[in-house]
């Protein structure tokens, strides 16, 4: 038959066709598993295998008291795996997470990147958002909550100017070296204590090597290196004194440093308004970013390392010790105030317009008679002035390891000379001799300052960590005596009958100390009438007890007015509080939510 | 006529229904291995599920083997009516699946008429072809395609379901091949069929969803990959090179029950075997198909009638383009089009017409001596 012979030809063809086609696909599947074998298993094998790095628990911060300042906790993302993921879920998904619709659409439209590998959509959710997320999840297949390590500031803004706050690494972090162990997601130590010490305080990241799904999903744990928790580190600060003196502040720009007299430790370090680094532990939001930045008030600034200011009547210290260790005057060398003092055209007036009549030196500590003081700093001169305040800390840095401590100014004729190009006058030496005109200094200094002749003339640098060794940083070369006198006389000024401190009265204990008022500006006017930013800035420097010092502090309000009544009240609560029984401490202190 | 003789019973292709049958069975153990759950080692029902329909393949197959097959080209009109009417309900009614619409639901069984519609089509294409015993002309080929081919074809377009379309296309051109085409018409059908390419490739792409619009650019360029079909194409290609020369052994396969192989039970299930089972397992299930298809055409060749012949062509040719659409998808070697692999894959429809396929296959070859009558 003629259409079977022409239809078997055909198949013949066909069968051609068909042997063709099965050596395409032997040849391609030679290619594959022989020619590509070993290298697609090894794709294989890292598609399924997995390392994950396991942060490893931060090491936790104490205060001196063994009381926790700070605790590890969980820190909630929520992610999405694109290839499970519908678009049309996006509208809802957006408006669950309260982000934009392009903003989440930008970050699920990764090029060349596997559908099945997760895609983080936000971080930093609060308890509240996780139920929610978690409870609506059913609609959005894909979507999952994965957890990190961050941390929890127990006395929310308390310290955080010492102890700082978590971040993520900056840009300029992750091109360094240094951070290389460091897993892109983590948080590190991005100011103060957390960044000071963050290497011993992170620890060691853990590694699992798992294997996964195509979902990212753990089939089997193949092998685990634990994690290593960070070192805790104790303080040497007293959070009560911290807590009790900030909230003494009562929002007002000013900082306190508290130290040990003996060991340099520091007990306490304010600087007001501060800033609740819980904020920054959660990925801080942009609006409340700029709004730190933006504040007048400079919440971001540290005042008590970072300002500085004229040390007002506080430098009347100084002036005494150099008054008498120099022979410019002794403990009785009478100086009659009028309230104030000629000198040449120039009319240098005391506090006291009525004057203080005929002082000897404890009246003119006790009251701060500047008469008294224009008179010692015209005997002694200024580079004498300058010789004594360098001895006894200030006009350098104390080597505090906070972030770009400002060094202050102590004036004399070279500097004088070299800076502004002219000699020295002695009218600006009245001026200097109670704290005014070129003279400035932080808190910190003043700090150490008082700290140094509380205890017999040693000047150690202020440490952050309890139980470290003392570094003596210089010695004052002062004569006990004098500095013994000098002290007595600082009690007289909280604790006599017109003392210039007497707010700082304690029950507790006995309080040493002396009030400042810097002028901000030259002309000086009754301070009730005056706008907030020409107030004086008030002072008091403070040690107590009197008789054994075991704490010497600085106190600054700015444009906080009279020392005696805006500063002196501040350092007794601290000190009120550092005084206080250890389980005492606990009680008082405020844990923030 | 459902009378079973002895004879019948020595002429029955054996060597054919064991090595359908051998295939579903390495399908259903592939099955099983792609689907178990390594998260608890639990097992998916799916492969039961399959191992059921199996067996009413098989009976389907039986059936179609029991009668002659010259009943289905006294029947083959009205059951391509019906099922082109089942396509255009499907087109009103149809359950959407893999951005398509498929499904038919009947009662709880949901089916997709185009793998019927695939079987009536052979039929009705081998009554056509068989009536006239000259070569075909131009006359006679454009009859066939207005009468029979291009309304189905225009459905399975609207459906969309470009695989069938495609394939069926494939098969309609094989059985002309095999009736032998006038020298005039075959020259005329391979220009038209070149010189209509790029136009047709417009109206197609226009025409086309986004999801075969990205099939067909991600098999141009994988790194283009707007919605991870590149990367489906290359996990595919990673399972089936990480296999090598012995596999890593049944149940021991990582990238499908690990999910990283998309549609890894049905329309990548060559890649889970070829993980599992190597070169030399791969060699041997393509030797099973090689077999079921030179089988088939040795069939076509010993056919008592053209009908026969055309049928065993037909039918041969329907698994044979699945195989190598579905085989070339998973190797990298040609786009990627949802059909799946014949006997092999999962679903149920999908089988019972296989099976029905291979049940007439027999069937002609079973009666292919005039004796009987």
């Amino acid at each position: 038959m003629l259409t079977e012979k022409i239809t078997t030809k055909n198949i013949a063809v066909l069968s051609a066709i068909v042997i063709i086609g099965f050596s395409i696909i032997i040849l391609r599947l030679w290619q594959l598993q022989f020619l590509q074998g070993s290298e697609l298993r090894k794709i294989s094998e890292s598609n399924r295998l997995r390392v994950i790095g396991v942060p490893a628990p931060r090491g936790i911060i104490f205060d001196r008291n063994n009381i926790p300042l700070v605790k590890n906790s969980p820190y909630f993302c929520v992610s999405v795996v694109p290839a499970e993921f519908s678009a049309d879920n996006l509208p809802g998904l957006a408006r669950m997470l309260g982000v934009q619709e392009e903003a989440l659409a930008a970050k699920l439209n990764r090029k060349g990147q596997s559908p099945f590998i997760p895609v983080r959509l936000k971080e930093g959710l609060t308890f509240r958002e996780v139920g929610y997320v978690e409870a609506r999840k059913s609609d959005f297949p894909g979507l999952f909550i994965d957890i990190e390590v961050s941390r929890d500031y127990i006395y929310g803004s308390t310290g955080s100017h010492l102890v700082g706050y978590l971040g993520k690494l900056t840009p300029d972090q992750l091109k360094d070296e240094a951070f290389r162990d460091v897993p892109p997601d983590a948080f590190i130590g991005q100011w103060g204590v957390e960044k000071l010490f963050d290497k011993s305080l992170r620890g060691t990241a853990g590694q699992r090597v798992i294997e996964v799904d195509a979902l990212g999903r753990e089939i089997r744990l193949l092998k685990e290196v634990p994690p290593i928790k960070g070192t805790d580190i104790t303080l040497s600060v007293d959070i009560a004194l911290q807590q009790e003196a900030e909230k003494a502040f009562e929002g007002r720009p000013g900082a306190l440093v508290a130290l040990q007299p003996d060991t340099g430790e520091l007990l306490g370090l304010v600087s007001s308004p501060s800033f609740d680094p819980n904020e920054f532990s959660t990925g801080i939001a942009p609006d409340a970013w700029a709004g730190l930045m933006q504040d007048k008030h400079l919440p971001m600034l540290n005042r008590a390392v970072q300002s500085q200011y004229p040390p007002g009547s506080t430098f009347k210290i100084i002036m005494s010790i150099a008054g008498l260790e120099a022979g410019a005057i002794t403990d009785d060398t009478p100086v009659t105030c009028r309230g104030g003092l000629s000198f040449g055209k120039w009319h240098f007036g005391c506090w006291r317009k009525g004057g203080h009549g005929s002082v000897s030196l404890h009246r003119a500590v006790v009251e701060s008679c500047d008469v008294y003081f224009y008179e010692v700093g015209k005997r002694l001169g200024i580079d004498k002035i300058y010789d004594y305040a360098t001895r006894l800390g200030l006009g350098r840095e104390t080597g505090i390891s906070l972030y770009s401590e400002k060094k202050g100014l102590i004036p004399n004729t070279a500097w004088k000379m070299a800076a502004r190009k002219s000699p020295w006058y002695m009218g600006e030496t009245f001026v200097n001799s109670i704290g005014q005109g070129y003279v400035s200094t932080t808190p910190v200094q003043m700090a150490v300052m008082m700290a140094g002749v509380s205890n017999g003339g040693k000047i150690y640098r202020p440490l952050l960590l309890k139980g470290s060794a003392p570094v003596l940083v210089s010695t004052a070369n002062v004569k006990t005596e004098t500095l013994d006198l000098v002290k007595r006389y600082l009690s007289g000024v909280v604790n006599e009958p017109g003392g210039t401190a007497h707010a700082a009265h304690s029950t507790v204990t006995t309080i040493g100390g002396k009030t400042g008022t810097a002028q901000v500006v030259g002309i000086r006017k009754d301070s009730k009438y005056l706008s907030e930013k020409f107030r004086d800035h008030a002072w008091f420097v403070a040690f107590a007890p009197v008789e054994k010092p075991d704490i010497a502090l600085s106190v600054l309000v700015e444009h906080g007015g009279h020392g005696g009544s805006a500063a002196a009240p501040i350092a007794k609560k601290a000190i009120e509080a550092y005084m206080l029984p250890p389980e005492k401490k606990m009680e008082i202190l405020d844990v923030q939510d | 006529m459902f009378r079973i003789d002895r004879r019948l019973l020595q002429n029955f292709d054996w060597l054919t229904f064991f090595a359908v049958v051998g295939i579903a069975v390495i399908g259903v153990m592939t099955i099983f291995s792609a689907t178990r759950q390594p998260l608890d080692n639990s097992q998916s029902p799916l492969f039961i599920k399959q191992v059921i329909w199996l067996f009413i393949g098989i009976c389907g197959l039986v059936v179609f083997v029991s009668f002659d097959y010259i009943w289905l080209s006294r029947l083959s009109i009205p059951v391509y009516i019906v099922a082109v009417v089942l396509l255009i309900i499907v087109l009103i009614t149809g359950r959407v699946g893999m951005g398509a619409q498929r499904w038919l639901s009947i009662g709880p069984i949901a089916f997709q008429p185009s793998e019927f519609f695939k079987l009536a089509f052979v039929i009705v294409t081998a009554q056509f072809l068989s009536l006239d015993q000259r070569t075909i002309g131009m006359a006679q080929l454009g009859r066939l395609v207005l009468i029979i081919a291009l309304l189905p074809f225009i459905l399975l377009i609207k459906q969309p379901d470009l695989g069938t379309a495609v394939v069926v296309s494939a098969i309609f051109f094989s059985m002309l091949l095999a009736r032998g085409l006038e020298r005039k018409t075959l020259v005329f059908v391979i220009i038209l069929g070149l010189v209509s390419l790029p136009f047709l490739g417009n109206i197609l792409w226009t025409g086309l969803k986004d999801y075969q619009k990205n099939r067909i650019i991600s098999f141009i360029d994988p790194e283009a990959d707007p919605s991870g079909i590149g990367y489906h194409i290359n996990q595919s290609k990673v399972a089936i090179g990480s296999g090598e020369f012995i596999g890593k052994g049944f149940l021991h396969g990582t990238q499908g029950p690990f999910r990283f192989l998309p549609e890894r039970h049905t329309d990548f299930i060559f890649a889970v075997f070829a993980e599992e089972w190597g070169f030399v397992g791969s060699i041997m299930l393509l030797g099973l198909y090689l077999f079921v298809i030179m089988r088939g055409l040795d069939t076509a060749r010993k056919a008592k009638d053209e009908f026969g012949r055309m049928l065993a062509v037909g039918v041969t040719f329907m698994f044979c383009v699945y195989f190598f659409v579905n085989v070339g998808m998973t190797l990298g070697i040609m786009p990627v089009v949802g059909v799946p692999l014949p006997f092999m894959s999962y679903g149920g429809t999908a089988l019972l017409s296989n099976f029905i396929a291979a049940g007439v296959l027999i069937n002609v070859r079973t009666r292919r001596f005039s004796l009987f009558y």
